[in-house]
């Protein structure tokens, strides 16, 4: 939507002038790339503000883009739709591959809960402030976070897994 | 909450033929009150992800019909619309009302199997056997398009597989027409039958606001007086041509998202029927050489068409790099794609927003401090596929 983009920029760039870190568009999609520590206040008032009102969080995710060139780093992407203006917004968040940590959103959707869930289980990013960060759609115990980049895509979870469902069964 | 007794702890599935597939509930219990509930998923994980980044883009559309496995179609339609997004390729119109028409059957089979398992469900058992038997027709009708009945993979890259056969048409026809008079049937069964709006009414209410802010989508946020509906909001494959209402409840209880779902299948009906009378002549696959193979019909007759085809296959194709997102109304919800290039012919990343998986998260709003069969009929008022939620 870029005759929509120019409105969501000016109310962001008044609003946090030194969240902003870059804007792209590709494809009429509109993306910013926030600053770590401001995500939270950011999506906050994305959801707040009268005239952008992104009040529903499509999708929440994590990519690893260690394999693309040398940054060593993770993004944290957020997809955001206005019910209400009917347009979207994308924003990411670069964190470092070392230390992956960012604030947790689900304190303004309820729904980034099982997302973020998701991206901690598949990355191993951590949420700070999620109520409830656990594996979500592997089994307890799984060693590793499948979706990162050296993870390989064949290949047998160590013995600790089966001991653990052993202990279960006994 | 008040306790009157002690808290139990049982266990709902994985093998519970009323959770819909592998969804394991442990639930919390004062009598027969639900005091917590929660899901345990992934028991039908298979990384469909991670397969994503290591297989070529027209590959990957096998892989996708098995996430919704009841409504395949709209899993394809969904990825392929965001690679084309990518290419930016301009499909036939042709090509877009058949989509249009066989995601709208789609829709049709998915919201009957939906109807033939909530109704068995909550202990009616005739309805199942009516809606398997119309689902059924459905199946023939894929059959014919793709030769499959269930994982069709017949969306393409830049259009679809091969033209619908000779005879498709009128059979397709012969279904709508009779359908409005089979769905009246069901309803008869069900929509004021004292029973089962006993089971359904004021059970499992969600408000408006709850909805979006657990990020509910299609019937189930219709459900609640929400009016959102991608093919409205941001037409795809030329939705914008069709005319169609887009049902919602009020109360945002069982019974709203049975009546709401009901409803889109008639539309849905009347969706198909505009399809077929104004099906445009012309091809079903784009003409873009370096992207598209050619169609199948010149394979059999033209040599460079051969080579063509071997090269699309074996080379694959390379989109710009860049990122897409692109969602569509599939039955259950919004269904996105979020597609990372990196300009090689292997997508860097595939995220698949599965409307099932987000809609399962709002369970425990809407079951908290109501009774354990409230359970079984808030779960399947939600229509939730594993497939999707696992993937």
């Amino acid at each position: 939507m870029p005759e929509d983009s120019s409105v969501v920029e000016k109310r962001l760039r008044d609003k946090f002038p030194n969240a902003i870190l870059n804007l792209k568009i590709f494809k009429d999609e509109l993306t910013f790339y926030i600053e770590k520590d401001s995500i939270l206040e950011v999506c906050r008032f994305l959801r707040d503000d009268e005239k952008l009102a992104f009040n529903f969080l499509s999708d929440l995710c994590g990519v690893d883009t260690t394999s693309l060139g040398e940054s060593n780093s993770l993004e944290v992407v957020y997809h955001l739709y206005s019910i209400k203006r009917n347009h979207r917004v994308r924003l990411k968040v670069t964190i470092p591959a070392s230390k992956p940590t960012i604030k947790s959103v689900t304190s303004v959707w309820e729904t980034a809960n099982w997302h973020e869930r998701e991206a901690y289980d598949m990355f191993g990013i951590t949420f700070e402030g999620h109520p409830n960060l656990t594996r979500i759609l592997t089994p307890d115990g799984f060693e590793g976070h499948p979706l990162r980049k050296d993870y390989p895509l064949k290949g047998r979870q160590p013995d600790s897994l089966r001991k653990i469902y052993r202990k279960a069964e006994e | 909450m008040t306790k009157t007794q002690q808290v139990m702890t049982i266990n709902m599935g994985p093998q519970h033929p009323s959770t819909h597939g592998v969804l394991r509930l442990v639930l919390e219990l004062d009598g027969e009150t639900v005091v917590n509930v929660t899901p345990h998923i992934g028991y039908l994980h298979r990384g469909v992800e991670k397969l994503a980044e290591h297989k070529t883009y027209h590959q990957f559309i096998t892989l996708t019909d098995r996430l919704d496995y009841l409504a395949p179609l709209s899993n394809n339609l969904g990825y392929v619309l965001a690679v084309e997004k990518l290419l930016d390729i301009e499909i036939p119109k042709r090509a877009q009302y058949i989509r249009v028409l066989l995601c709208e059957l789609t829709r049709i089979s998915s919201h009957l199997l939906w109807f033939a398992t909530h109704a068995l469900d909550l202990g009616a058992m005739t309805a199942f056997f009516y809606c398997f038997r119309e689902r059924e027709t459905i199946n023939d009708l894929f059959e014919m398009v793709a030769g499959a009945r269930m994982n069709l993979s017949y969306i393409r890259i830049g259009g679809v597989a091969r033209d619908v056969p000779e005879g498709f048409i009128e059979k397709t026809r012969e279904f709508i027409n009779t359908f409005p008079a089979k769905l009246k049937e069901y309803e008869t069964l069900l929509t004021k039958n004292k029973i089962w709006m006993m089971r359904t009414k004021d059970v499992g209410i969600i408000s408006d606001g709850d909805a979006i802010n657990y990020g509910l989508s299609g019937p189930s946020i219709r459900g609640s007086g929400v009016k959102w509906d991608v093919r409205k909001a941001e037409p795809y494959s030329s939705y914008e041509e069709f005319d169609f209402l887009v049902p919602v409840g009020k109360n945002g209880d069982v019974y709203d998202r049975y009546i709401v779902r009901v409803e889109e299948m008639r539309q849905s009906n009347e969706i198909v029927r505009q399809a077929l009378d104004n099906l445009p002549k012309g091809r079903y696959m784009a003409d873009a050489p370096d992207i598209t193979p050619p169609q199948k019909e010149d394979l059999k007759s033209s040599m460079e068409s051969l080579i063509h085809h071997f090269k699309i296959v074996t080379e694959g194709i390379c989109p710009p790099v860049g990122e897409v997102y692109v969602s569509i109304e599939a039955p259950k919800g919004e269904l996105g794609f979020y597609i990372v290039s990196d300009g090689t012919k292997k997508p860097y990343r595939v995220k698949i927003r599965p409307p099932s998986f987000v809609n399962l998260e709002a369970l425990q709003k809407m079951v908290v401090g109501r009774l354990l069969a409230d359970v079984v009929a808030v779960v399947g008022s939600l229509d939730i596929v594993l497939g999707e939620i696992d993937r």
